[in-house]
């Protein structure tokens, strides 16, 4: 176990920089998940964590040892990863044991660890199987059992769960969460599922174009995105947005088409500045014959609750209700926005206080 | 369903058809092997002699040079089959990993050693090899044919680590094995399909070399097989019977080396290594 102190790292492939100066300070024994669209740079950095990129620039260093220069061996990180990369010609229990071997542990060690890891992750009648002869899911906790038998001083995740079918990547998300628990590894988890990244991370490093855009606890993020790109990325469906201006006598957001909506406190902005206004579709409130009339443009229904399309604002706006019985398409609704649940960013799509 | 049946048959038919062209030669050699030297002539051409004999290879084996043409031709075809492949290993390995300065100047310069008609190159090549005492021996010829086999071997063996996910020698660097040993214990072992059909077209290609023997060897103490065979050709006679049967005898090698390389040929190693 080992705390992970990132510090202004850079990554250039030739002339095209992918990391642009990353700082991330990773507490011992703490679950931490890099979260991103494709090519944010979060596979990269967690590969230079790895020791499978150069640094271009910057420090890293795992327990408050300076890793830049050390071997991937001899950083001892267990990692898992997206295409499990079992060694087709061993058996379950030779790919588990491989790192041990390596190490010239006692061969009666080497047993133990690779029994409790298989009975941890269930695999004790597959040992002797190779990996083409196992489901996906199987090998997915091969790769798995690869890491904990060693006790290293980290655990890196490079989006494990993404070629598991819907069903299975639940049922592993709630084992890794589990495992995280009784094995109080530090880890580091890279994927591009929001929904991932808000159920297994202590705290969540949301990046973008190759830049941290906010480090926090899932609920934070939530609850208090920094900027747009946060507020857009994490929650689904998608956080809405409309564009307007701030008026300061009252306190109030302008849209487009002149809708005043109450913002119920002072924000640290000037009087007609533009703003964005953001909130979720959960908060609408929808119907109650008060707010704004809302054009209902499309029907959701998704069992556990039902997603509306509607038109307000000048815009489109997205509302989701645990409600069953809801409006019918063609028919006009009326919404609300509770002040206490709006979001306000800047032009540059910082939040505003 | 008449139609299919039809289709099938001919389709198994047209099979059939290349595969006598194919393998006829073969059965000529095997059929002139066996002849005895006063049917040879007297009989026409029928497809089997009246009368089989073993002599002509009992004759080639004890009273001509050719076991000890054969002997060089192992040796020689061996080594670098041997030699080959681990250098086209190694390179093809660097090739498909690795980004290093000059990469796409040693692919063409490479590339380039493969454009040359041989013919063109035996004078200067003996005029090289000769200062350094390596005419009439079969190091010498070991050197060129490795030489000329290696740049295409290299790209043989690329295209097989190519197939082979890089994720793989990465896990297990972080299980702990230094680059070189993660080669040798974990991608290495998947390759071998690759190695043996590198180690088989290499062999093949030296087993039946003729010109760079012809003209780098003389004498029999150093010739090769196919050089030996050549011996067979009298100012006045050629003796088929004994050409062929030593004919036969060096086709065994190389069967025996399919044969034994045969079960890597057809196997996909890989499956199962990583999503599936």
């Amino acid at each position: 176990m080992a705390s992970i102190d990132v510090t202004a790292i850079r990554k250039n492939y030739g002339s095209i920089a992918v990391l642009h100066g990353v700082d991330l300070a990773i507490r011992d024994g703490e679950f931490v998940v890099l979260v991103g669209p494709s090519g944010c740079g979060k596979s990269t950095l967690l590969r230079m964590i790895a020791g499978l990129e150069e640094i271009t620039a910057g420090e890293i260093q795992i327990g408050g040892m300076r890793v830049n220069d050390l071997e991937p061996k001899d950083r001892d990180i267990a990692m898992v990863f997206q295409s499990y990369a079992l060694y087709p010609h061993m058996t379950v229990a030779g790919n588990m044991s491989y790192s041990l071997r390596l190490r010239r542990a006692a061969k009666e060690l080497i047993a133990g660890k690779v029994a409790s890891a298989a009975a941890t992750l269930g695999l004790e009648n597959l040992l002797e199987r190779r990996p083409r002869a196992l489901s996906g899911g199987q090998r997915q906790r091969v790769a798995m059992g690869r890491a904990i038998v060693r006790a290293p001083k980290a655990f890196l995740f490079d989006e494990p769960l993404s070629n598991l079918d819907a069903r299975l990547r639940e049922t592993m998300r709630g084992e890794i969460k589990r495992l995280h628990q009784s094995l109080g590894a530090t880890s580091i988890y890279v994927t591009h599922d929001q929904i991932e990244a808000m159920t297994l991370a202590d705290r969540i490093v949301a990046m973008n174009a190759g830049l941290v855009q906010q480090v926090g606890s899932p609920l934070d993020l939530y609850d208090r995105p920094a900027n747009l790109f946060v507020a857009g990325f994490i929650g689904s469906p998608a956080m809405n947005m409309f564009g307007g201006t701030y008026r300061a006598a009252d306190s109030a957001f302008v849209a487009h088409d002149n809708t005043a909506i109450p913002l119920g406190r002072a924000y640290q902005c000037a009087d007609g500045a533009p703003v964005t206004l953001g909130i979720r579709p959960e908060h609408v409130v929808v119907g109650g014959g008060q707010g704004a009339a809302a054009p209902v443009d499309l029907v959701e229904p998704t069992g556990f609750g039902t997603i509306l399309h509607l038109r307000a604002l000048g815009a489109d706006l997205k509302a989701f209700t645990l409600e069953r019985k809801t409006a019918q398409v063609g028919e006009t609704t009326h919404v609300t926005l509770p002040p206490e649940r709006l979001h306000l960013f800047d032009q540059s799509g910082a939040r505003i206080a | 369903m008449r139609e299919r049946l039809l289709g099938t048959i001919a389709h198994r038919l047209a099979i059939l058809v290349y595969m006598a062209f194919a393998l006829f030669p073969l059965f000529w050699l095997l059929k002139v092997s066996v002849t005895p030297p006063d049917l040879l002539y007297s009989e026409g051409v029928p497809m089997w002699p009246s009368r089989a004999t073993l002599d002509n290879f009992s004759f080639v084996l004890q009273h001509t040079d050719f076991p000890k043409y054969f002997r060089n031709s192992v040796i020689v075809s061996g080594s670098t089959a041997i030699i080959v492949t681990l250098l086209a290993s190694l390179a093809g390995y660097a090739l498909s990993r690795f980004q290093f300065r000059g990469k796409p100047w040693i692919i063409v310069l490479m590339l380039l050693t493969q454009m040359f008609p041989l013919v063109m190159l035996v004078a200067p090549i003996f005029k090289m090899l000769s200062p350094l005492g390596l005419t009439n021996s079969l190091t010498g010829l070991v050197v060129v044919y490795v030489a000329f086999n290696v740049p295409f071997a290299t790209f043989l063996m690329q295209s097989f680590f190519d197939g082979i996910p890089k994720d793989l020698e990465e896990a297990a660097m972080i299980d702990g094995a230094t680059r070189f040993r993660a080669f040798r214990q974990i991608i290495l072992p998947l390759t071998l399909p690759g190695i043996a059909a590198t180690l088989g077209f290499v062999f093949t290609a030296a087993w039946s070399e003729l010109l760079f023997a012809l003209m780098l060897i003389s004498g029999a103490a150093s010739s090769t097989f196919p050089v030996g065979l050549l011996s067979f050709v009298s100012k006045f006679a050629v003796d088929f019977g004994q050409m062929m049967a030593a004919g036969v005898l060096a086709l065994i090698p190389a069967c025996l080396f399919f044969l034994l390389i045969q079960r890597y040929l057809v196997q996909g190693l890989t499956a199962g290594a990583v999503k599936g």
